[in-house]
């Protein structure tokens, strides 16, 4: 009995895991690009899982039609923020850029409580909702779909970011954007670019966290801040460090509050936060990140 | 430099006069006929966390003084109702409260939609001396000073003195488990069921919380689930009580499940889907109107509001429409008899006896601000997705 529920922990540890470290991707995009923490970033993800609730419910769209047309939408607001608000603020300083995120949060947060309304919304299971049994614990076909879809992105993140020419000047562009222009590469289309897929990287995770969780619009800031606790604990500038940062969190907090208490599973997270700081304020996973300092 | 500040003041000063310009005249228009209107004021959760209750809290007053008014209000006065959003914060709530009472000078006020506000605006009334209807069912309401604060939703410990009956006597359970919130109406709950159940002989096994913000409450049920009990008690308000049905149904626990009236709305049904069927929680009349049984005095009452507030809002009504459809009449009956005078309304309203609304037959005295008890209320059942009357 002991070892199965220590199992379900441990599984549920990495189902809600995989979904901090699918949030967790999209800060360390922007944060790559312009060493910024986008505070909005939970609302992408609220606004992709609430817009393919009206693509499926309301406009009865089929289902993955629906998903793609909510993470568009999404991906178009994301390029809508940097040229409108980002962009005009080239040269502000982090600070002010930073707060420029938190203004927008609050206005898509309000944006999105009157277009939806107040109450809670969800979808359907992808994959039906029959859970799987392993050695007496359980996962849902959603939660493995978000295990591997985390996995697929970042893999396909690496591969973009080594392989393609495009992936190539945007790293080239966050790391030194002076040189990589004098290289002819625009340093701020680079920029565009990194808003768009983290944008849209928040509407893929809204979208799959839809049927397992209750979106409202006050949802992003929990999402948020457990994202960017994943985020910070795999050292904010490593996509592969934001996925172990994420599973990690999640299991760290499943097993915490199922050994000792369900009282302290919100401040199990933030106390491993705090300590990652008070340590290794790179993060665990944060290495990689050691290469910027040379800017 | 100078002039510019001056500039600016002018501007300032002309835009104040065309706001209050602007309002001259709306209480003008709003003046069918010639009797000084009375002013009542409501501040009610329309944002925040409890917005899904303030929101239709807000419809019920807005279509009630509407419907008033056309009707020639009390005694030929028309009823200015000014309703104040406290966004689900006490902070707010007192704010707004004192703007009712220092600005627009009500004579009684009805809310808070949440207990927290409703608390931090309790001293303030009593203070000014001004009658309170709150919309909520947290004990401490009426508890200690309640002199001038009144309800009309079910006090809590009705509700849980209810629900353990029913599961103890009907269901036949021998022992429960809760599953709460860990915010002031969850542990406030956790803590008064545990004290009532306690009393009534059954014991609990097992007691989880989870944030109000939590996504998966897995981890607690696996406890739960471990402790192996009878039943199971979800004491929190939408979303999360869902989550727990769909996560139970993942993890293969199929004992009975009794709710809050926090998932009193339609809402848990869509959020839950198939996982709600079977769920059971106390709640009013007005949520099984089919059900209710020609005798009962309730029924034209509940028959009428139902009907109205769905021709108007296309949607069935909740609880707290209710909760507000009553506030509204039990204050407009005590008005019409005694006048908008704050002392005398509240003396009114403590006189108030077998008043038939929607939450039910109030009976209020002076040791006695709840108006309703445990008979006015009844066990809901889901049932394919609908509400069906689970036992009296």
């Amino acid at each position: 009995m002991l070892l199965s529920k220590v199992l379900q922990f441990v599984i549920t540890g990495v189902a809600n895991g995989a979904i901090y470290a699918l949030i967790a991707l999209g800060f360390t995009l922007i944060y790559n690009s312009r060493q910024i923490i986008n505070f909005a970033q939970g609302e992408f993800v609220v606004i992709g899982g609430m817009a393919a609730y009206t693509f499926y419910v309301t406009a009865h769209l089929p289902l993955p039609v629906a998903l793609l047309a909510a993470i568009l939408v999404v991906t178009l607001l994301g390029v809508a923020f940097e040229r409108f608000v980002i962009l005009p603020l080239k040269n502000a300083a982090s600070i002010s850029l930073i707060i420029a995120t938190i203004g927008m949060s609050i206005f898509l947060r309000t944006g999105a409580m009157l277009i939806w309304g107040k109450e809670a919304m969800t979808l359907p299971h992808f994959f039906g909702d029959k859970p799987w049994n392993i050695m007496g614990a359980t996962i849902l076909p959603q939660q493995i779909f978000i295990i591997a879809i985390t996995l697929v992105i970042v893999v396909g993140m690496q591969l973009f970011f080594r392989l393609t020419v495009t992936g190539k000047a945007m790293l080239a562009a966050s790391m030194n954007p002076e040189a990589a222009r004098l290289m002819g590469i625009r340093s701020e289309r680079m920029v565009m670019y990194s808003f768009a897929f983290s944008a849209a990287l928040g509407a893929v995770a809204g979208v799959s966290i839809a049927p397992l969780v209750m979106m409202s619009f006050g949802s992003g800031a929990a999402l948020g801040i457990k994202g960017f606790s994943a985020a910070i604990l795999g050292g904010l500038t490593n996509p592969l460090g934001a996925v172990l940062g994420g599973l990690s969190l999640g299991v760290i907090e499943s097993v915490g509050a199922g050994l000792i208490s369900s009282a302290f599973k919100e401040a199990i997270a933030l106390i491993v936060l705090l300590m990652v700081l008070l340590i290794k304020p790179s993060g665990v996973f944060g290495k990689i990140g050691t290469r910027r300092h040379a800017r | 430099m100078r002039q510019r500040i001056f500039v600016l003041i002018l501007a300032v000063a002309a835009l104040a006069l065309a706001v209050a310009g602007c309002k001259a005249d709306t209480s003008k228009t709003g003046t069918v006929t010639t009797k000084e209107p009375i002013k009542i004021g409501a501040v009610l959760s329309v944002t925040g966390a409890n917005a899904p209750l303030g929101d239709a809290e807000k419809k019920t007053l807005e279509m009630e003084v509407d419907k008033l008014n056309k009707a020639g209000g009390i005694k030929g006065a028309p009823v200015e109702l000014t309703i104040e959003d406290d966004e689900s914060d006490a902070s707010k709530a007192v704010a707004a409260l004192n703007k009712l009472l220092k600005v627009d000078k009500v004579v009684a006020i009805i809310g808070g939609t949440g207990t927290t506000p409703t608390m931090a605006m309790k001293p303030i009334t009593a203070k000014e001396k001004t009658p309170q209807i709150a919309l909520v069912a947290g004990n401490q309401v009426t508890k200690d000073d309640y002199k001038w604060i009144f309800r009309t939703a079910h006090n809590e410990t009705y509700v849980f003195k209810k629900a353990i009956d029913y599961l103890s006597q009907t269901v036949k359970v021998k022992n429960l488990a809760i599953l709460h919130d860990s915010n002031a109406y969850g542990q406030g709950g956790a803590d008064e069921i545990k004290r009532i159940a306690t009393a009534m002989g059954l014991p609990i096994v097992a007691t989880e919380k989870y944030d109000s913000t939590a996504t998966d409450v897995t981890t607690q049920l696996t406890t739960i689930k471990g402790a192996n009990p009878d039943c199971l008690i979800i004491w929190g308000t939408n979303p999360v009580p869902a989550v727990a049905v769909k996560n139970m149904k993942q993890l293969g626990m199929t004992m009975p499940v009794l709710g809050s009236q926090g998932i009193a709305n339609a809402k848990f049904i869509e959020l839950a889907g198939a996982a709600a069927n079977g769920v059971v929680f106390p709640a009013g009349w007005v949520l099984v109107p089919n059900d209710i049984p020609a005798s009962n005095p309730q029924k034209p009452v509940i028959d009428g509001f139902v009907k109205d507030y769905t021709a108007k809002y296309k949607a069935a009504p909740n609880s707290f429409a209710g909760h507000a459809w009553d506030a509204f009449h039990i204050l407009v009956k005590a008005i019409e008899t005694v006048g908008p005078d704050k002392a005398k309304i509240r003396g009114q309203i403590e006189k108030t006896t077998n008043f038939v609304g929607v939450d039910g037959i109030f009976q209020y005295s002076a040791t006695n601000h709840d108006g309703l008890d445990r008979e006015d209320l009844v066990i809901i059942k889901i049932e394919n997705g609908k509400w069906v009357l689970g036992s009296q």
